[in-house]
C-alpha cells in the first residue's frame, strides 16, 4: 500500500523492519530526520533496540562496530563531515570484515560550508572497503536498505546506502513500506561468524606484519568483487517477495538502438527521465543508472556500453586536480572494449545547486563540440569568478 | 610422615589453578608494568568478560598475528575509540540479555588524550563497562613521546631538556577527578606495586552495574629509564612519596585513600629514573623544578589526606601486600 512519506521517515521504518538490536547515531543535517524518526519509533515501543545517542560520528561508527562484534545487527546513519570524522573507523570496520549497514544522506563537504546535496562525502571514502549502493528515489532507498542487510551479512562486508540529502531525505513520495513478514522472510535472524564469546575466545583486530598484510588486502578486494553476485541476487530475491527491483549493479533504460547514453548515480536520474520527455532529443538516448559504485561493476558496464558511441557521465562530486571520479573509472573500464565509446565527463549540482531539466540539451550539445577537456563542471558560472580563477 | 602425594608448598602454589586472561609468552619488555597490570586485572575480572583494547603497547605485544596471548574475547579497533567500542559491545550484550562484563583497556595516551572524548561519552551514557587505564605516563609504543599524563619536568623524546627547557613544561592531567566528575559509581587509582589492592578494586568494579574506572600506575623501564627488575620498587616509591596518590571516588566524592605510613623523600623516586636525571645537575632551574615536584607531592598528601596517623594499618602503604615483600597479613 502506498503511503505519502518523507524519505527519512520511510528509511526509519525500513530500518525498523530489519530488526536491528543496536543503533548508534549522531545528528547531522540532512541525516537528522532519519535518526529522529528512529528515536520516535523506539520511544513509542515500535522498535525494540538499544538506541545510543553518541557524542560524535566517530563514536557512532565505533559503537556499531563493537555491537556487531558482540553479535548484534546494527544500524547507523550520517553525512558529509560526519562521514569524514568516521573515516578511520570505516576503514577499520571494512578491514575487519564486519557486516554493518549505514545510510549516507549525501551532502557536500566543507569548506566552503554547505549543508546541501552533492556526493563528495561518500566519494571521499570510496576506498574504505565498503560496498556503496546509490539510490535514485525513496522507494529504492527503502528496498536497498533491506537488501543491504542481506548483502552485508552474506558477504561480511559493510554496506553504505547512499541517498541524496534533501532531494530524497526531505522529500515526500508515495512509498510502499514492505510488511514485517516480507522483511522477515527476506532477512532471517543473523549470527556473525566471529561473534565475541567468552566460551570460545577470539582475538580480533590484531597486528599484522608484512608477511600477511598483502594477503588480507587481497582477500578484502576479492570479497568486494565477489559481492557483485550477492548484490544482484539480493535484488532478484527481493523482487520475488516485493515485486520491486532496484537495478542490481546497474540498470539501463531507453531505446535499444541508442548510440548515446548518459550515466548517473543517485536521484538525478529522475531529472533526466523528465527532461527526456520535456526536451525530446534529436537522437535516441539511453540512461544508465549506476547503483553499485563499490564494487565497481566493470564487466556489467562494458556489456551495457559495447554498442555505444558516446557515454556522458554526469556526477555530483570531483577529485580536485584530477577531474571526475566516476568518469575516470568508466573511462578505464570501457577502454578495455574493442571499440570503446567516447566518454564525456561532467560534474553538476555541487553543494545543492539545482540541476534543471535544461541540463539534458546542454549535455547533448557537448557531443558535437570539439573539446580538449575530458572533464568540466558543466554548471559553473564563470562570470562570478575573478579572471585568474576561470 | 611423607607420602607419595606430599607436595612441597612452593610446588603446591604453582599447581593451584588460577584463571589467567593474559598468558605468558607475549612480547612485552622485561619488567613491563603494563603487562603485569593487565594480567592482574584479567585474573580478577575472571573469564566471563570481553575486552575492547585501544591501540598501544598492550595491543601490540599481545597479538602479533597469528598469535595471541589472550584467553578472553578481545578486540582491538583503533587508538581513540576503546570507550565507544566497549559501549557498543555492552549495548549488544544488553540487547541479547547476556551478563558478560565488558572491559575497556587503554594506555594514558588512549585515555587522557586521543580517546578522551569516547571515554567521556561512555561514562556519561552510563554503560556497564569497567575502563582500565594503564598509565605509564607517555606514548611508549611510538617511542616515548609526552602525553598529558607525563609528569611535570619529565624527559620524553618530545619534551627533552635543553637550553630552553627542563623537560615537560605542563602538569600531569588529573584524569581520575575528571572521570569522577561524570558522577560515575566508582573511580579509583592503583599501582602495580600493590597487587592485592588492584584485585580488590577490580572485584569491586566488576560488581557494580554501571561505568567504573581504574587507573593503574605502570612503570615502563624503557621509557622511564630504570632497570627492569626495579619496576615494583619504582612504582611503590611513586605512591610512598605522594606523587601517585592511591584513592577511590564514589559518585564523584572521595571515598577512600591508601594512607602513607612512611612518607619517602621525593628524590628517592626521581633518582631511580633517567627521565628525571636533568633535575640532578647544577642547573639552577633543576632545583626549581624539584621544588615544583615536591609541591605537587605535598599538595596530593594534603588534599587527599594521605598522611597516616602512624599506626599500623594492613591497608596502608607499608601494610598492603606488595611483590617480594608480602604485607602485614603474610608476615
Amino acid at each position: 500500500m502506498l503511503q505519502a512519506l518523507e524519505g527519512s521517515q520511510a528509511i526509519a521504518q525500513a530500518v525498523a523492519l530489519c530488526r536491528p538490536q543496536v543503533i548508534a547515531a549522531y545528528p547531522i543535517t540532512p541525516q537528522t530526520h532519519i535518526v529522529e524518526n528512529i528515536s520516535k519509533l523506539v520511544a513509542d515501543g515500535k522498535l525494540q533496540c538499544e538506541f545510543i545517542s553518541v557524542e560524535s560520528e566517530f563514536s557512532a561508527a565505533s559503537v556499531v562496530l563493537g555491537a556487531a562484534l558482540a553479535g548484534s545487527r546494527t544500524y547507523t546513519a550520517t553525512a558529509s563531515q560526519g562521514i569524514l570524522l568516521m573515516a578511520e573507523v570505516l576503514f577499520n570496520i571494512a578491514g575487519m570484515r564486519v557486516p554493518i549497514v549505514m545510510t549516507c544522506a549525501n551532502r557536500a563537504v566543507s569548506s566552503p560550508l554547505s549543508i546541501w546535496n552533492d556526493q563528495q562525502d561518500s566519494m571521499a571514502v570510496r576506498d574504505a572497503g565498503w560496498i556503496q549502493l546509490y539510490c535514485a528515489d525513496n522507494q529504492e532507498a527503502v528496498d536497498t536498505t533491506i537488501q543491504a542487510y542481506r548483502i552485508a551479512e552474506r558477504t561480511e562486508l559493510p554496506v553504505m546506502v547512499c541517498m541524496d540529502g534533501f532531494t530524497l531525505t526531505h522529500t515526500l513520495e508515495g512509498i510502499d513500506i514492505p510488511t514485517q513478514k516480507q522483511a522477515d522472510t527476506f532477512l532471517p535472524p543473523y549470527e556473525f561468524s566471529r561473534t565475541l564469546n567468552p566460551r570460545d575466545p577470539l582475538s580480533l583486530g590484531t597486528l599484522v606484519t608484512p608477511d600477511y598484510y598483502t594477503e588480507a588486502r587481497h582477500s578484502h578486494h576479492q570479497a568486494l568483487l565477489n559481492a557483485q553476485a550477492e548484490i544482484v541476487s539480493a535484488d532478484q530475491d527481493w523482487f520475488a517477495i516485493s515485486g520491486r527491483k532496484c537495478g542490481g549493479l546497474l540498470s539501463v533504460e531507453g531505446p535499444e538502438q541508442a548510440k548515446t547514453a548518459i550515466l548517473t548515480i543517485g536521484s538525478v536520474l529522475g531529472t533526466l527521465r523528465e527532461a527526456l520527455e520535456e526536451f525530446p532529443p534529436g537522437q535516441p538516448v539511453k540512461l544508465i543508472k549506476l547503483r553499485s559504485f563499490r564494487p565497481f561493476p566493470a564487466e556489467t558496464l562494458k556489456a551495457a556500453c559495447k554498442e555505444l558511441d558516446d557515454v556522458i557521465v554526469l556526477e555530483r562530486a570531483l577529485s580536485p586536480g584530477s577531474g571526475g571520479i566516476i568518469g575516470l573509472e568508466v573511462l578505464a573500464a570501457l577502454s578495455e572494449l574493442p571499440k570503446p565509446p567516447r566518454v564525456h565527463n561532467f560534474a553538476a549540482g555541487l553543494g545543492g545547486r539545482d540541476i534543471p531539466l535544461e541540463i539534458l540539451p546542454t549535455l547533448l550539445s557537448t557531443l558535437n563540440e570539439p573539446s580538449d577537456k575530458r572533464f568540466k563542471i558543466i554548471d559553473v558560472e564563470l562570470e562570478k569568478l575573478p579572471e585568474e580563477d576561470r | 610422615m611423607t607420602t607419595e602425594t606430599a607436595i612441597p608448598i612452593s610446588k603446591l602454589r604453582k599447581k593451584q589453578p588460577r584463571f589467567r586472561g593474559l598468558e605468558s609468552g607475549h612480547r612485552a619488555c622485561l619488567g613491563c608494568g603494563e603487562a603485569l597490570a593487565a594480567r592482574l586485572v584479567t585474573e580478577s575480572a575472571g573469564p566471563d568478560v570481553m575486552v575492547a583494547n585501544a591501540t598501544g603497547c598492550l595491543e601490540i605485544f599481545t597479538t602479533p598475528w597469528p598469535e595471541s596471548a589472550w584467553r578472553i574475547p578481545w578486540v582491538h579497533s583503533l587508538f581513540e575509540n576503546a570507550g565507544a567500542v566497549a559501549a557498543g559491545m555492552e549495548a549488544a550484550l544488553k540487547a541479547q540479555g547476556k551478563s558478560t562484563k565488558v572491559l575497556a583497556f587503554g594506555g594514558d595516551g588512549g585515555t587522557f588524550d586521543i580517546g578522551f572524548q569516547a571515554l567521556s561519552g561512555m561514562l556519561e551514557r552510563g554503560h556497564n563497562v569497567l575502563y582500565v587505564c594503564f598509565d605509564n605516563e607517555a606514548y611508549m609504543n611510538t617511542g616515548i613521546q609526552r602525553s598529558s599524563s607525563t609528569p611535570h619536568a619529565a624527559m620524553t623524546t618530545t619534551s627533552p631538556p635543553g637550553k630552553e627547557r627542563m623537560g615537560k613544561r605542563h602538569l600531569k592531567k588529573d584524569i581520575v577527578s575528571i572521570v569522577a566528575a561524570h558522577h560515575i559509581p566508582y573511580a579509583a587509582t592503583a599501582s602495580i606495586a600493590y597487587p592485592s589492592d588492584i584485585r580488590k578494586k577490580v572485584r569491586r568494579a566488576m560488581a557494580i552495574e554501571g561505568p567504573t574506572f581504574l587507573q593503574i600506575h605502570c612503570p615502563c623501564p624503557l621509557g622511564w629509564g630504570h632497570e627492569g627488575d626495579h619496576s615494583i620498587t619504582v612504582a611503590r616509591l611513586a605512591v610512598q612519596t605522594g606523587l601517585y596518590p592511591i584513592i577511590e571516588l564514589e559518585r564523584g566524592g572521595l571515598a577512600n585513600v591508601m594512607p602513607l605510613r612512611n612518607i619517602r623523600p621525593m628524590t628517592e623516586y626521581l633518582k631511580m629514573q633517567q627521565r628525571f636525571r636533568h633535575l640532578f645537575t647544577d642547573d639552577l632551574r633543576a632545583k626549581e623544578e624539584l621544588e615544583h615536584l615536591q609541591a605537587i607531592a605535598d599538595h596530593n598528601i594534603e588534599i587527599y589526606g594521605l598522611r597516616s596517623d602512624g599506626g599500623k594499618d594492613a591497608f596502608d602503604s607499608e601494610g598492603m601486600d606488595t611483590v617480594r615483600r608480602g604485607g602485614m597479613r603474610w608476615a
